[in-house]
């Protein structure tokens, strides 16, 4: 398993050093004066935009700054966002929060109703019941999530009026984030009203998230599933006398999981796409929105560092699904 | 000789023919690869015969009609059938031009990411060796970005603008078909019929495209059909995020963010561009779904 993990890492380091050179690169890939772009002044005199250019190290050789960059990188050093002054990490882990509370109810939401449509539509193979479900999750999967959002809101919102439009918790309430995730610090706060405030400003932007990761597990548990049951061990546990709720639940479903995690795992980096447009319809202040916000305000070092933070994070987030299926599947280890 | 070629001719067409009968009999027996083809083709009618479809210029802003609803609804008139937008555009008529944008993103950018990744995966395959170390680490290092976030990015160092949008697009795309073309190259390269090429004097030109090309091309298609769909997905979603299409150009993505304020007052302005661009996504997909049941020896039954 170690020898597992370190070719694993082997691979992950030089491409992460990749992402680092492309994220470095862009910001001399733009067009005009890199010094304007990373100081933000954009009118200014040749003493003042050397003094920048100096301060900024921009007048050195290009190899110096990247690893100049890359070890800011190493040590947490993101640069500052030229539009708020403040440190891109500092902003980063702010925001982050907000969208791993989002995505993991996304998450849970596709999961949950995900993987018991798909072995019911396995089960049911050929049915009525297989073909709308599957039906309903080639829908899913071909939506634009951000029309979605739109619908949900104009029914939800609009008509019924059971739901808020955007943010996280009703400016009624106030409190100090403790752990940053809105539904805990709600109920921490012992305020009344505050946790069900902040359930329902999730739910709608949950159920957008989790509409494509909720039709491609329903997918790929049916077809993972369909591979199973055909199996002669299937076969024999039923000749056995097993009731079918263990011949599926125990031993079909087990084997039929390890391609799914995999799917799951994938899902990640389609949830961070997702949730620039989700966190946009919703006004969800999370790293997704503060994306389409920097690309908005040309706020350069902002989205150099958010590139690389967001590429890090689902890298090392398919490392840990990679290392998960090498432990559930033991035969792909070697 | 000459008889004998035309011979040759003659057999190989009629092993297409059959093999084309053969692959329609699997793709025609999945009733919602069928009914996504009709639907896909009657879009390619409405692209290319726009002019003579719509009833309105897509442009033309009729200032007595401003956010009319649709024909059935009280207050809707007969001329603007799915009712006009915030500055009085004929909401069908800019869907039906619509059409022709989404269909040409689909195919300019399943265009571009194919052949590019067709080309790259090729010599990736063939070379193996660095060549292949540094193309692979470089497809590694282009899927670590989401793909949408890695085009917003491109589009705000290119510029916003729907050529921009594509090429991104296009970009983020690509290393699905590089990897698909090497895999396929690598099976196929160990095969007999290769070496019998390679020994009768083929160049490694021939070999690539003529000798080894042909037999990977089934997973393509099934991945060309899904680029296209994520195109337009794609393209939409910059178009919605100010990105893609400028306005007043009738990109459905970008119909959606000319809309949005209007969505609590006016539902058909928002309505409208988003079902379109979700049929005409389902149809590809079901397509998509056909092909790949058709075209995968391992589903066909017989």
């Amino acid at each position: 398993m170690f020898g597992f993990l370190l070719r694993r890492l082997a691979v992950l380091i030089p491409t992460f050093i990749g992402v680092s050179i492309i994220a470095f690169a862009f910001i001399r890939l733009l067009p005009g004066d890199p010094v304007a772009l990373l100081s933000g002044e954009r009118v200014m005199s040749p003493e003042r935009h050397a003094q920048i250019s100096a301060q900024l190290g921009l007048d050195r050789p290009m190899v110096i700054q990247y690893l100049d960059y890359l070890g800011g990188v190493v040590t947490g050093d993101f640069g500052t966002s030229i539009v708020s002054k403040t440190p891109i990490l500092k902003q980063f882990l702010a925001l982050f929060p907000a969208t791993v509370e989002l995505s993991f109810c996304a998450i849970i939401i596709a999961v949950a109703l995900g993987i018991p449509a798909g072995v019911i539509a396995a089960i049911k193979r050929g049915s009525a019941v297989d073909q709308s479900m599957m039906g309903i999750a080639l829908v899913g999967y071909s939506m634009p999530i951000f029309w979605w959002g739109l619908l949900l809101i104009i029914l939800f919102s609009g008509i019924l009026q059971w739901t808020p439009v955007s943010g996280r918790i009703s400016l009624m309430f106030y409190f100090k984030p403790v752990t940053g995730f809105m539904l805990i610090d709600s109920l921490l706060s012992g305020q009344k009203g505050a946790f069900s405030s902040a359930v329902s400003h999730l739910i709608l932007p949950s159920i957008v998230l989790a509409t494509i990761p909720l039709a491609v597990i329903a997918r790929q548990t049916r077809s993972a599933m369909l591979e199973v049951l055909s199996e002669d061990y299937i076969r024999t546990a039923r000749a056995k006398g097993l009731s079918p709720f263990r011949v599926v639940g125990l031993h079909a479903l087990r084997n039929a999981m390890i391609p799914v995690i995999t799917t799951i795992g994938l899902q990640i980096g389609v949830m961070l796409a997702g949730a620039i447009l989700t966190e946009t319809i919703f006004s969800w202040p999370g790293i997704g929105k503060w994306m389409v916000d920097s690309v908005f305000r040309r706020d350069y070092p902002v989205i150099q560092g958010g590139l690389l933070l967001i590429a890090g994070i689902i890298m090392i987030v398919n490392l840990i699904v990679d290392l998960l299926y090498g432990l559930v599947n033991p035969r792909i280890r070697h | 000789m000459a008889e004998a070629t035309k011979t040759e001719t003659v057999t190989s067409a009629a092993l297409r023919r059959q093999m084309l009968s053969e692959f329609w009999f699997y793709f025609s027996e999945n009733r919602g690869a069928v009914i996504g083809l009709v639907v896909f083709i009657a879009l390619v009618i409405v692209a290319v015969f726009a002019p003579l479809i719509a009833p309105h210029s897509p442009f033309e802003q009729y200032r007595d009609a401003v956010l009319v609803p649709p024909a059935w609804l009280q207050g809707g008139r007969a001329t603007y059938l799915l009712g006009t937008d915030a500055v009085g555009r004929d909401i069908l008529s800019r869907l039906i031009y619509g059409a022709q944008y989404s269909l040409f993103i689909g195919l300019f950018v399943t265009t571009l990411s194919l052949t590019g990744g067709i080309v790259v995966g090729l010599i990736a395959g063939y070379c193996r060796g660095w060549v292949d170390t540094v193309i692979m680490r470089l497809m590694d290092i282009i899927l670590a970005f989401p793909s949408l976030l890695l085009a917003l990015v491109l589009v705000a160092i290119l510029g916003p603008s729907l050529t921009n949008g594509m090429i991104a697009i296009a970009l983020t795309l690509q290393p699905h078909f590089v990897r698909l073309t090497r895999a396929a190259v690598m099976a196929e390269l160990t095969r007999d019929y290769v070496t019998a090429a390679r020994i009768a004097g083929a160049g490694p030109f021939r070999l690539m495209f003529r000798t080894i090309l042909p037999n990977c091309t089934a997973p393509l298609i099934v991945q060309a059909t899904l680029s296209f769909s994520n195109a337009i997905l794609d393209a939409a979603a910059l178009g919605f995020l100010g990105m893609g299409a400028q306005p007043p150009a009738p990109e459905w993505g970008t119909m959606l963010a000319e809309a949005r304020e209007f969505i609590l007052r006016a539902w058909w302005v928002v309505t409208f561009p988003g079902l379109a661009i979700l049929i005409t996504v389902l149809a590809i997909n079901l397509m998509g779904d056909g092909l790949r049941d058709a075209l995968d020896p391992k589903m066909k039954r017989s």
